[in-house]
């Protein structure tokens, strides 16, 4: 136990108290360590576990259904293209070309220096401004190859 | 962004505390008598009667009950849900307040989809606001009026937006559809009476309540009053949120929001059917085209397979994997059409995915499996030679 994170097992405890113990404030937490920490981590589940009293298979089996819940260490930026039809029809493929050739990655895997990586999604609502993604919580619409570019640049200024 | 044609209620003007301050002047069962009255239906596809529902959910008895908005709106193309919590929120508030009275809830949750998460401040900031502004100064008979209302957020799953699946997502659980009943009017948050309604279906409320069903009667047709929202995308020129009286031509729509050449349409998201031409004369309304809110327009440049692949591909990663009906099915149906694409079957194997789509429809656990055979065979039977003969 010595080797425990001892950020991780303060920033579970404060997160839990916030939201209480009972079994239905789950979700929230996994949302939280996700948002803080990019992922949950083996070593989060267990502390989830130990915190709220519920089995680790029991978590795991629930973190497992969602997909913005991150079981492994992505990258800093988690970059999920729309991929539904309307996304699709409006340009998704130059979206998707321009991302791939920038970052040297395919969709599906991580950049190297675990800033960047690349997903697809299904449908968030921006039909009429498409296309669109989601740049871990942050949404962008009427997508272009240059908007890309600087969305990417930006990106990378934060660091 | 809405261009209402004419008549509008839902995104038509509204007096903040107005719809609550008339359902206190009543009782509770006048509430839910109103919203019977008014013929108003659940506007987040299934059109089930929404007064009907306040109606079963008041009658159970228990120490607790829930009021839910169900903002997990993942039908796509549809994204008018959206546009409602961003320029009228307080009127889903309130009338999530005015339902909590009616059944005898003091509390309410939205649920909101992930991908929406952005708007999580500007909501809670607007549930501070109405609590102090409106719900602080309401009495019920000499008691306070109370109604506490949080929001949690989904994390980007579908079948969520199912109301069963909403519950187990709420209770810390898989968001996978369970069996019925107990409905969630019997069984649903914490295992106490639970009605689930839309955002749509609240912000609609608000203005049943302050104006009366009457009213509220003069917009729509016979068997669906009112007004809907409609998200519009796809090959038209001005895309966006429309609200149209229900019964409204899908023709007028179409000329509206400029579509041309067109080919076929989306009606009602990926879980509704797929029309061309000779269906536009059609009204948007209950038992005729399906008015569950998303219209997604093909021109004639769109390669109608590719448009099916893409339906199939989603639900087939969106089924939730519980029921075979609906896991197995929608994998086959993907990989049928591809078969077929590439020339690898004869249309003898088409039959047999139709028969499929028979099993799928009788044995699917919830909507999502029973809808995934309506964009298949709309879409197969309309555009026959481009996909099977092709």
């Amino acid at each position: 136990m010595e080797c425990r994170d001892g950020n991780l097992v303060s920033f579970v405890e404060g997160t839990v108290e916030k939201y209480g113990k009972g079994r239905e404030n789950l979700l929230p937490v996994l949302r939280e360590v996700n948002e803080e920490f990019g992922f949950v981590s083996g070593a989060a589940f267990i502390e989830i576990s130990r915190v709220m009293d519920i089995s680790i298979g029991e978590i795991h089996g629930v973190a497992s259904f969602y997909s913005f819940i991150n079981e492994e260490d992505r990258g800093k930026y988690v970059i999920r293209l729309c991929k539904t039809i309307s996304c699709d029809m409006a340009g998704k493929e130059k979206i998707e070309k321009t991302f791939e050739r920038e970052l040297g990655i395919k969709f599906g895997e991580s950049t190297k220096d675990g800033l960047f990586a690349l997903d697809y999604a299904n449908c968030m609502g921006l039909c009429d401004k498409a296309p669109a993604m989601l740049v871990n919580s942050q949404l962008y619409d009427s997508l272009t190859p240059e908007s890309v570019l600087d969305i990417i640049s930006e990106c990378r200024r934060k660091i | 962004m809405v261009k209402a044609k004419e008549k509008r209620i839902i995104t038509g003007k509204f007096t903040p505390g107005s719809g609550i301050k008339a359902a206190l002047a009543g009782k509770p069962e006048e509430v839910v008598q109103e919203v019977i009255d008014s013929g108003l239906r659940g506007k987040g596809g299934a059109g089930f009667p929404a007064g009907l529902k306040w109606r079963f959910a008041a009658n159970e008895k228990s120490d607790m009950k829930t009021i839910i908005c169900n903002a997990d709106e993942g039908e796509p193309g549809t994204f008018k849900d959206k546009y409602l919590l961003d320029n009228h929120p307080m009127k889903v508030l309130e009338g999530m307040a005015i339902a909590g009275y009616a059944i005898g809830a003091d509390k309410g949750i939205i649920y909101l989809r992930g991908e929406y998460a952005y708007m999580l401040p500007s909501l809670e900031k607007n549930i501070e606001d109405i609590k102090k502004n409106v719900f602080s100064k309401l009495k019920v008979g000499k008691k306070k009026f109370e109604f506490d209302i949080k929001v949690r957020l989904g994390a980007g799953a579908y079948v969520c937006g199912e109301e069963f699946a909403l519950i187990e997502s709420l209770n810390g659980n898989r968001g996978e559809p369970r069996n019925k009943p107990p409905f969630p009017i019997q069984k649903g948050y914490l295992e106490k009476p639970t009605l689930v309604n839309n955002v749509e279906t609240f912000a609609t409320v608000s203005h049943i309540i302050e104006k009366g069903a009457l009213w509220f009667g003069k917009f729509g047709t016979k068997s669906s009053k009112g007004t809907k929202l409609f998200s519009i995308s796809g090959d038209v020129k001005y895309p966006g949120v429309y609200e149209f009286e229900l019964g409204v031509k899908l023709r007028d729509v179409l000329e509206l929001v400029g579509a041309e050449n067109t080919k076929s349409v989306q009606v009602g998201g990926f879980s509704g059917i797929n029309v061309t031409e000779s269906s536009f004369d059609k009204t948007l309304a209950h038992g005729d085209l399906p008015a569950g809110g998303s219209i997604i327009v093909f021109n004639k440049d769109r390669d109608m397979l590719k448009v099916l692949k893409n339906i199939l591909e989603f639900f087939e990663e969106e089924s939730c994997g519980q029921c075979t009906p609906c896991r197995e099915g929608a994998y086959q149906l993907l990989k049928g059409i591809k078969m077929i694409e590439k020339g690898e079957k004869s249309i003898r194997y088409y039959k047999d995915l139709c028969d499929l789509c028979a099993t799928m429809k009788d044995s699917a656990k919830c909507g999502l499996g029973l809808s995934i055979p309506s964009p298949f065979l709309s879409i197969t039977n309309n555009f026959k030679d481009e996909i099977l003969y092709r």
